[in-house]
């Protein structure tokens, strides 16, 4: 997981990760492919490895939920119309959203937007699953739903899965390696357990901010 | 040096645009949609606008026409050539521009802020040939249809308001348009009408691809992208006419 404030630079670093911004220095390793280094076709390929799930879904408007989980599918399998919805309808049931196939992306809530752009992300099997502040907007109910979601899935489908949030309840509860970043650098890295004893100030200042957290310490 | 950079950067686009297709029958069913959606959604604006035109033409050459030397029957050469040589293929595409090219640069800012572009670019997909090249196909393949639909409109929308004003006869205004055709006008339209179709879609789609911010930034794409291809089809107009008249 990686953490910070708002505008430490978590979502900036995600996107040079997966590739959506270009890099001024240093590499990003897929598996010991260096990204930057290979040409269009190369790149391509990786991202063929990659599920996304982005802040606001980043669900295709004009296309219905079956038809969000089902593009990715057409697009690189040669799979027949029933075999993509019955991948679609798995996928789609695996993140407990059953009978919205027909529904449009303005006519859900932003709990299912998150699990259908789960269900579109895990569609083509990926090895990597990045999310970019899986819980924002999300009430605190629903972002359990959601980090727990997460977690089922990495283990399930043996991904590697990367969550950038400022949410420190999902890191307590889906948290295992956690980064913290500080003014755009790396400035913390550890365990869930090390994170909660670190006397680190910059870390100890986010991660007891909340009362509910400064609670939690003083009772532990 | 900024128009130098906006040149380099919509031609890196286009290039772009026209790479191999992740899958072909996916961009042929986008083709078919998007004729729809640019090109049929067209025709009734389209129609409504030559019919009157070709009518007011009709009118006011009658009106200028008082010289006894000058036949009646010129007011149908008029209206032909006028509408095939500059309004359907010129004014058609400027109108197309605003309706077409507001509508294009809208819905790739949209995409754009609400980061469905990024998503396409994650799955691996070129979205800017999944975005834009069936919108330059469907456009440069219909925008044709709907300038000769505009020129038949036109011309019968002379003839009727004409004869029903009474400023034209059925004989005159028939031997009119038939008088001295030349069916090089017709193709000299079309291709202008293929040229005007590839900036009506490629200017406003790169306006809304390279929208940055939220709703106001799309807003204001979506003004650049009208304005700028307008301004591109007066100046092609101008440079096609030279070319291929001259």
């Amino acid at each position: 997981m990686i953490i910070g404030e708002s505008g430490s630079g978590k979502t900036t670093l995600l996107k040079c990760m997966v590739g959506l911004n270009e890099i001024d220095s240093g590499e990003v390793l897929f598996n010991e492919r260096n990204f930057y280094q290979l040409d269009f076709h190369g790149k391509k390929e990786i991202r063929k490895e990659i599920g996304m799930l982005f802040q606001g879904g980043a669900l295709f408007d004009s296309k219905t939920v079956e038809e969000n989980v089902v593009f990715p599918i057409s697009m690189f399998t040669d799979l027949s119309e029933a075999e993509k919805r019955d991948r679609a309808n798995f996928c789609l049931q695996r993140v407990n959203l059953e009978n919205a196939n027909n529904l449009y992306p303005s006519e859900l809530s932003g709990g299912m937007k998150k699990r259908v752009a789960i269900a579109r992300a895990i569609a083509v099997q990926p090895k990597y699953l990045f999310c970019d502040e899986p819980n924002s907007g999300l009430d605190p109910k629903t972002s359990i739903v959601i980090d727990n979601l997460i977690k089922e899935i990495t283990e399930e489908y043996n991904i590697t899965t990367i969550v950038i949030t400022h949410d420190m309840n999902s890191v307590i509860e889906i948290g295992d390696n956690i980064m913290f970043i500080y003014k755009g650098e790396k400035w913390w890295e550890g365990s869930k357990q090390e994170i909660l004893k670190t006397d680190n100030k910059e870390v100890c200042d986010f991660v007891y901010a909340t009362k509910f957290m400064k609670d939690l310490k003083t009772k532990f | 040096m900024n128009i130098l950079f906006h040149f380099g950067r919509y031609f890196i686009l286009v290039k772009r645009a026209f790479a191999k297709p992740e899958k072909v029958s996916i961009y042929i069913d986008r083709i078919f949609e998007e004729m729809n959606i640019l090109g049929v959604g067209s025709l009734g604006i389209v129609a409504i606008i030559s019919v009157f035109m070709g009518a007011v033409i009709t009118i006011q050459s009658a009106f200028n026409f008082e010289n006894p030397l000058v036949p009646l029957y010129a007011v149908g050469v008029t209206v032909r050539d006028s509408m095939i040589l500059e309004f359907s293929p010129a004014i058609v595409s400027l109108i197309l521009a605003g309706k077409v090219g507001s509508s294009i640069a809208s819905e790739i800012g949209t995409m754009r802020v609400t980061e469905q572009i990024d998503a396409l670019e994650i799955m691996g997909i070129n979205s800017s040939g999944y975005l834009i090249f069936p919108k330059i196909v469907a456009s440069v393949l219909f925008n044709p249809i709907l300038i000769i639909f505009s020129m038949f409109l036109g011309v019968l929308g002379g003839f009727i308001f004409g004869v029903m004003a009474g400023v034209v006869t059925n004989y005159e205004y028939i031997y009119g348009i038939t008088h001295d055709f030349r069916p090089y006008n017709v193709v000299y339209a079309l291709i202008k009408s293929g040229v005007f179709a590839f900036i009506i879609a490629s200017v406003p789609a790169y306006h809304g691809y390279y929208t940055k911010g939220g709703a106001l930034e799309v807003g204001r794409s979506s003004t650049k992208g009208v304005v700028y291809s307008s301004v591109l089809i007066l100046a092609f107009d101008l440079i096609l006419t030279q070319l291929l008249l001259y």
